[in-house]
């Protein structure tokens, strides 16, 4: 069996495109870069990056990907391994299913406490509480406890049903599943931000309890503090944001775009995509968080709770502050908010399950459905333990070396593949074959020289931190400050779990290596290598 | 809302909104492309 998958409409690839850099980050994680960074003056070195970094990566990653799809490639090891023939290439490529496979596992988990959320708002679970107890709720889901010492599964079977969902989406395949769910859910995401967006800038202190206007929170969040520009960390989390936001150096880019006709545009339709996702991350999410929260807290006490990240506001507080509109209104927007994210999260985790699902089928010439359901059952696998072990740092460790490491090293390996191996010549005419806009002839060279130097250096400026991964030393140092013997015990099984959890993602690296290995050593046994065309 | 903080923040979702806005124009009325009428236009061209 062939992997015979195809867009069934442009709209319909743009929209998933999109929805696949669309995620948590562009609600949660964008409003607290900004106040944390120079507020209004954030946005000058976002968007520098964005045209610099974000908009070459995307040019990049689209070209790979239908230069891939023309030799029937749709999984990055062996698109990058048609584009040199080294075998390098083709290990490297092994991070585009690796990084979809770990993060998904995480990811899902996160998308079932959404599902959760919107559940608690139907049920009332929220209705009468003190901010605390809304708080202790959060709390209490991620330790599988019902706040009573006993075991709640209901984060198991909310996760569950994520995974299944996602599942059978993937397993309708990209014009049936994905697409369908894309064109449902990004005007609905768009739509319910809206909405959210507007309740948060006409907020009016004295209404509904709040102490503050709403634009409070936007002047807030969009003061400039232009010294700020002069930092490099400032520039660092800029570039940071864009990298996360557009979900690049992740194989999924690739991946979509293999499917997309050799004739057929790639340049509109990757800046159509990756504007989509600025406007839903600028426009729609700085306005909700920041403006509700600094609306019904202040600025100060919003200031506390952004140092300890957006996922935290976004889960314990937001819920209280919604309750605070009525009964009515509590419900509706607290179900759109948490719809928002959920759609934000299964287009991305969707895309996530395209890869692994290409390559099996392409490689090992599986159905799709036998496919989707053995990603389904290696995310239920590997997922499982930052479900139980939410607290023990295993979700954070996967998000690390997963979410945010290798993402980095791929992109970086691939703009260097695509602009000096490859050669820019040859990758340009990839990207202009078919393209219905002109894109200005100073973006071959901004690919060729500013992006990767850009690129480096994150990964080089991001040395220092990894390494104090490596040696665990945040993890040793709260040892060593620690007097409670209980207190020990629990970062010492941290420890172990967060070790475990890196032997587990090497282990599932290796495993993905092996298997492309073994698909290599197959085609060349049947005269095939990466460049080997089926004749019509 | 600060003046400096408005201005920026009007710039900046302009900016966004208006380029967001022109490229799903550009996609939603850019004609497909017309399939190809014979074997050799299927042909791999690198």
């Amino acid at each position: 069996m062939s992997n015979k998958e195809n867009w069934g409409s442009r709209v319909g690839l743009v929209l998933a495109m999109a929805g696949n850099a669309v995620g948590f980050g562009n609600f949660l994680r964008f409003p607290v870069q900004a106040v944390q960074n120079g507020g209004g003056a954030f946005i000058i070195p976002y968007l520098v990056c964005f045209l610099l970094m974000g908009i070459p990566l995307l040019f990049v990653e689209w070209s790979i990907g239908r230069h891939g799809g023309r030799y029937g490639h749709h999984s990055t090891p062996f698109m990058m391994g048609a584009m040199d023939k080294r075998a390098l290439w083709k290990y490297i490529g092994v991070f585009g299913i690796f990084s979809n496979i770990a993060i998904a596992a995480y990811y899902c988990y996160l998308e079932s406490w959404t599902l959760a959320y919107i559940w608690n708002f139907i049920s009332g679970a929220f209705h009468g509480k003190t901010s605390e107890e809304v708080s202790a709720i959060f709390g209490n889901y991620v330790s599988l406890s019902n706040g009573t010492g006993g075991f709640d599964i209901m984060p198991i079977v909310f996760w569950i049903i994520c995974l299944a969902m996602n599942t059978y989406i993937l397993s309708r395949g990209l014009s049936g599943g994905v697409e369908v769910v894309a064109k449902i859910g990004m005007p609905l995401l768009i739509i319910f931000g809206i909405f959210l967006a507007y309740k948060g800038i006409t907020l009016k202190a004295g209404q509904h309890g709040a102490i503050n206007d709403g634009t409070l929170g936007l002047n807030y969040l969009w003061t400039p503090n232009f010294d700020s520009i002069w930092t490099p960390k400032v520039w660092l989390a800029a570039a940071g944001q864009i990298f996360f936001t557009l979900s690049v150096g992740m194989g999924s880019i690739q991946c979509y775009a293999s499917f997309v006709k050799g004739k057929d545009d790639i340049a509109l339709n990757s800046m159509s995509a990756g504007w989509m996702n600025e406007f839903v991350e600028v426009v729609l999410g700085s306005s909700i968080i920041i403006p509700i929260s600094v609306g019904y807290l202040g600025i100060d006490k919003v200031a506390e709770l952004a140092a300890n990240g957006g996922l935290g506001m976004g889960f314990k507080t937001l819920p209280y502050l919604f309750e605070q509109w009525g009964p009515t209104l509590s419900v509706v927007s607290g179900i759109m908010f948490f719809s928002l994210l959920f759609f934000a999260g299964i287009t991305s985790s969707l895309a996530m399950g395209t890869p692994c699902m290409s390559f099996l089928e392409d490689e090992y010439k599986w159905s799709r459905e036998k496919a989707a359901l053995t990603f389904g059952l290696v995310i239920l696998v590997l997922g499982l333990p930052t479900v139980l072990f939410f607290n023990y740092g295993v979700f954070d460790e996967y998000d690390y070396w997963a979410g945010t490491v290798s993402l980095v090293v791929f992109a970086l390996a691939e703009v260097v593949l695509f602009s000096w191996v490859f050669g820019i010549k040859k990758g340009w005419a990839e990207l202009m074959e078919g393209a219905d806009i002109k894109i200005p002839n100073v973006y071959k060279y901004i690919t060729l020289y500013i992006t990767p130097v850009l690129l480096g250096a994150v990964f080089i400026a991001s040395l220092p931190e990894i390494w104090s991964k490596i040696i665990n030393k945040d993890i040793y140092e709260k040892i060593g400050a620690a007097t409670d013997s209980t207190v020990i015990a629990e970062l010492q099984k941290t420890l172990l779990f967060v070790n475990i959890s890196r032997i587990g993602l090497i282990f599932v690296f290796a495993v993905i290596a092996f298997m492309v290995y073994k698909a290599y050593q197959k085609r060349l046994k049947e005269g095939k290598n990466l460049t080997w065309v089926q004749q019509l | 809302m600060g003046t400096t903080a408005l201005i920026m923040m009007i710039s900046a979702e302009g900016i966004i909104i208006l380029f967001t806005a022109y490229f799903f124009w550009k996609v939603l009325v850019t004609p497909p492309k017309k399939e190809p009428d014979s074997y050799s236009d299927n042909d791999l061209v690198i």
